[in-house]
């Protein structure tokens, strides 16, 4: 695999929210506008990429049965970081994802990364698959949150295109489920003419 | 009194998975049977007990007294992970009977968002040792509602003639959608 295919199959090839179904709680908690969506999308980008950094290097110092567990620790320190950066410089956007930056930890994105790619690669490419891997994930992440809030609100990025009020159902619990649920819906229409 | 509203909040208006999106991926993977998904509801109910009374323990008993809060994520994962091993492996040694009715499903909470969310909301929300525990029961008692009820619901749509493009985790979600409008229905109600 050449390191352009390893940056780019992300984003439509092995894309983790509408090919792999990955990750399912935060794309469907955190999506209720473009920017929510975005900033939770670039702290799993962060923690994805850190983590398969560390890990790819670390690979040879653990012993084999030991191995989820140590993931699991790499993943929660850059959780962490990332909590404690967000709280004292985004602290808006800390209160509005919630439970959800903690949550991190337990997205299978993740550790199906450190797992399937960090732990059998070098560095580089590790570094390269975290980066794709987050983009696609981000890039899903902020369309998702983009096509809520302009339905839900009738803005986007947080500018008002409409006066008065949008269809208040896309932002709540129940416009998540069914706006991704068609959003998979054209994906899956799309990439089958594709093929 | 208190008690009760906690109850109606966690199962009903603020159901885990329908109106707080925690525990989406066994919702989806494990819902195609109505028996199956009761057994996850019973193995997640357990855990999610046990883990709410260790998680408090942990909190106010070593994280605060030591100052080192920010180390909560680290030290409950680490936590739930171990306990969900030992939870089965103590299982299989005093109740084979219920090893078998919950084994398979054991391994799959570790990495359950929802009992490491019940873990960090509990913190939170401040709760007392009581209400934790009240507090998650209900809300693994609102996991298996959920669960059960989507089951039933699939169990159906498969017979459905759909589009090819909608069928399996398409329809699921557009459902799901259907069912968390429903459950807002009970928003109001405390």
């Amino acid at each position: 695999m050449s390191k352009l295919q390893i940056l780019t199959k992300g984003l439509i090839k092995e894309n983790p929210t509408f090919v792999l179904m990955l990750g399912m709680c935060p794309t469907l908690g955190t999506t209720t506008s473009a920017i929510n969506g975005l900033g939770m999308g670039v702290a799993t980008m962060f923690v994805l990429v850190m983590s398969n950094i560390v890990i790819s290097l670390i690979k040879n110092l653990i012993p084999g049965k030991v191995r989820i567990p140590a993931f699991i620790v790499v993943i929660a320190s850059f959780v962490t970081v990332v909590q404690l950066v967000m709280e004292a410089y985004l602290q808006s956007l800390y209160a509005t994802l919630g439970v959800f930056i903690p949550l991190i930890v337990v997205n299978c994105i993740i550790l199906g990364r450190a797992e399937a790619f960090a732990s059998k690669n070098g560095v580089f490419d590790s570094a390269l698959d975290g980066l794709g891997i987050g983009l696609g994930f981000t890039c899903s992440l902020t369309l998702l949150g983009a096509i809520r809030e302009m339905l839900g609100s009738g803005s986007i990025f947080g500018t008002k295109f409409i006066t008065g009020d949008g269809i208040l159902i896309f932002v709540l619990a129940p416009g998540a489920f069914i706006a991704l649920g068609y959003l998979l819906v054209l994906f899956n229409k799309l990439t089958a003419k594709l093929k | 009194m208190e008690y009760i509203i906690i109850i109606i909040s966690a199962i009903f208006v603020n159901n885990i998975v329908l109106a707080q999106f925690l525990g989406i991926c066994p919702f989806l993977g494990v819902s195609t049977r109505v028996s199956t998904s009761l057994g996850m509801g019973a193995a997640v109910t357990f855990v999610m007990a046990i883990t709410s009374v260790v998680a408090y323990l942990l909190q106010y008993y070593v994280l605060v007294p030591l100052g080192i809060e920010y180390m909560q994520t680290i030290v409950f994962i680490l936590v739930i992970a171990a306990l969900v091993q030992m939870v089965e492996i103590i299982l299989k040694k005093v109740s084979p009977a219920l090893y078998q009715a919950l084994g398979i499903f054991l391994p799959l909470i570790t990495t359950n968002c929802a009992v490491l969310g019940i873990a960090i909301l509990l913190v939170q929300k401040e709760f007392n040792l009581g209400e934790s525990v009240v507090y998650s029961v209900a809300t693994a008692i609102g996991f298996s509602l959920a669960l059960v009820l989507f089951a039933g619901i699939r169990e159906r749509l498969e017979l459905e003639d759909l589009p090819k493009a909608m069928r399996g985790i398409p329809i699921a979600l557009i459902t799901a959608g259907i069912l968390a409008m429903a459950f807002m229905g009970f928003s109001g109600l405390v």
